[in-house]
């Protein structure tokens, strides 16, 4: 697989915004709409490019708090990962769970509409869970995504 | 601020952002004028602020996936500032995240593997102002990522 610059400008402009057309984008680099569309389809093709996302101001829609949690299982071996992703995966709030290796097992990323939602959330949704031993919570003050090193 | 009505649409639009706007009105059950006209408008207001591609690093050649937790020191007033402008200048650094809690900043890097990685750590994060404590961890699976709101 082979990427050459053109390729990596438009990852870099489709993952900060997905809403331009193709004949504005071949028009920066001087392509014709059917080339630009041939090349984005391409990079989905091979799976660069994976999903399309709508971005929502959280605080605006009334989620005004995010919390990573940090999840040790308590008792591995004997609950199964797979039941654990399952349930944990189900609870709408959880926008995102990875799973990872170290001071932690799994990572999550929870919002609420405020902390007194969020401690709902933790004790009767996620606590409640087969296995989950230590928590940590940290509460997010401010985000912001970079465009990586293409 | 938004009723059930835009709430039906972010919802259908959230599931699926490249819906056409035709299709959209028939899932929500109003007119397509109608359904642009709120679609316009939750734009306005900056409720949707927008779309993007999510992107497959793996694919791009990067396998190594790490969440750097980092306390800063507190007694330097420019602690937080002088960090997170150092570190926007580290182009593995793919999200910046500050925190009330235990951890001040979470970094995510990533690395094309293990000796990138360990070499970006030492020459590009270790060389960061103001590091009290760092801790690392590797993302071995991505169980859930969609970020959606539960609408």
């Amino acid at each position: 697989m082979s990427f050459d610059d053109i390729d990596r400008q438009l990852v870099l402009l489709l993952a900060r915004d997905a809403s331009q057309s193709t004949t504005q984008l071949g028009r920066r680099f001087g392509l014709s709409q059917p080339a630009t569309w041939r090349r984005i389809k391409r990079l989905r093709d091979l799976g660069v490019l994976t999903t399309r996302r709508l971005d929502l101001d959280a605080q605006k829609l009334g989620f005004g708090v995010t919390v990573f949690l940090g999840i040790k299982l308590a008792t591995k071996g004997r609950v199964s990962l797979d039941d654990f992703e399952r349930a944990i995966g189900a609870i709408p709030e959880v926008q995102t769970v990875d799973h990872v290796l170290g001071l932690y097992d799994y990572r999550l990323r929870v919002v609420a509409r405020d902390l007194a939602d969020f401690e709902r959330v933790l004790r009767r949704r996620v606590m409640t869970l087969p296995g989950v031993g230590d928590v940590e919570a940290n509460v997010m003050l401010s985000e912001e995504r970079r465009p990586g090193p293409l | 601020m938004f009723d059930s009505e835009d709430r039906a649409i972010l919802r259908q639009l959230q599931a699926e952002p490249g819906l056409a706007m035709p299709d959209l009105a028939v899932r929500v059950g109003q007119t397509p004028a109608k359904v642009s006209r709120r679609v316009e408008r939750l734009q306005e207001d900056g409720l949707i602020l927008g779309q993007r591609w999510d992107v497959d690093w793996r694919i791009l050649g990067y396998s190594v996936f790490v969440s750097l937790r980092v306390s800063l020191d507190k007694t330097i007033p420019t602690a937080f500032d002088d960090f997170i402008k150092a570190a926007r200048e580290v182009p593995q650094v793919l999200e910046i995240q500050t925190f009330l809690g235990r951890v001040d900043v979470r970094l995510s890097l990533i690395a094309t593997d293990l000796a990138d990685y360990q070499a970006v750590y030492r020459e590009e994060i270790l060389t960061l102002p103001h590091i009290a404590d760092i801790e690392a961890l590797m993302d071995v699976a991505r169980v859930k990522a969609n970020r959606d709101l539960p609408l």
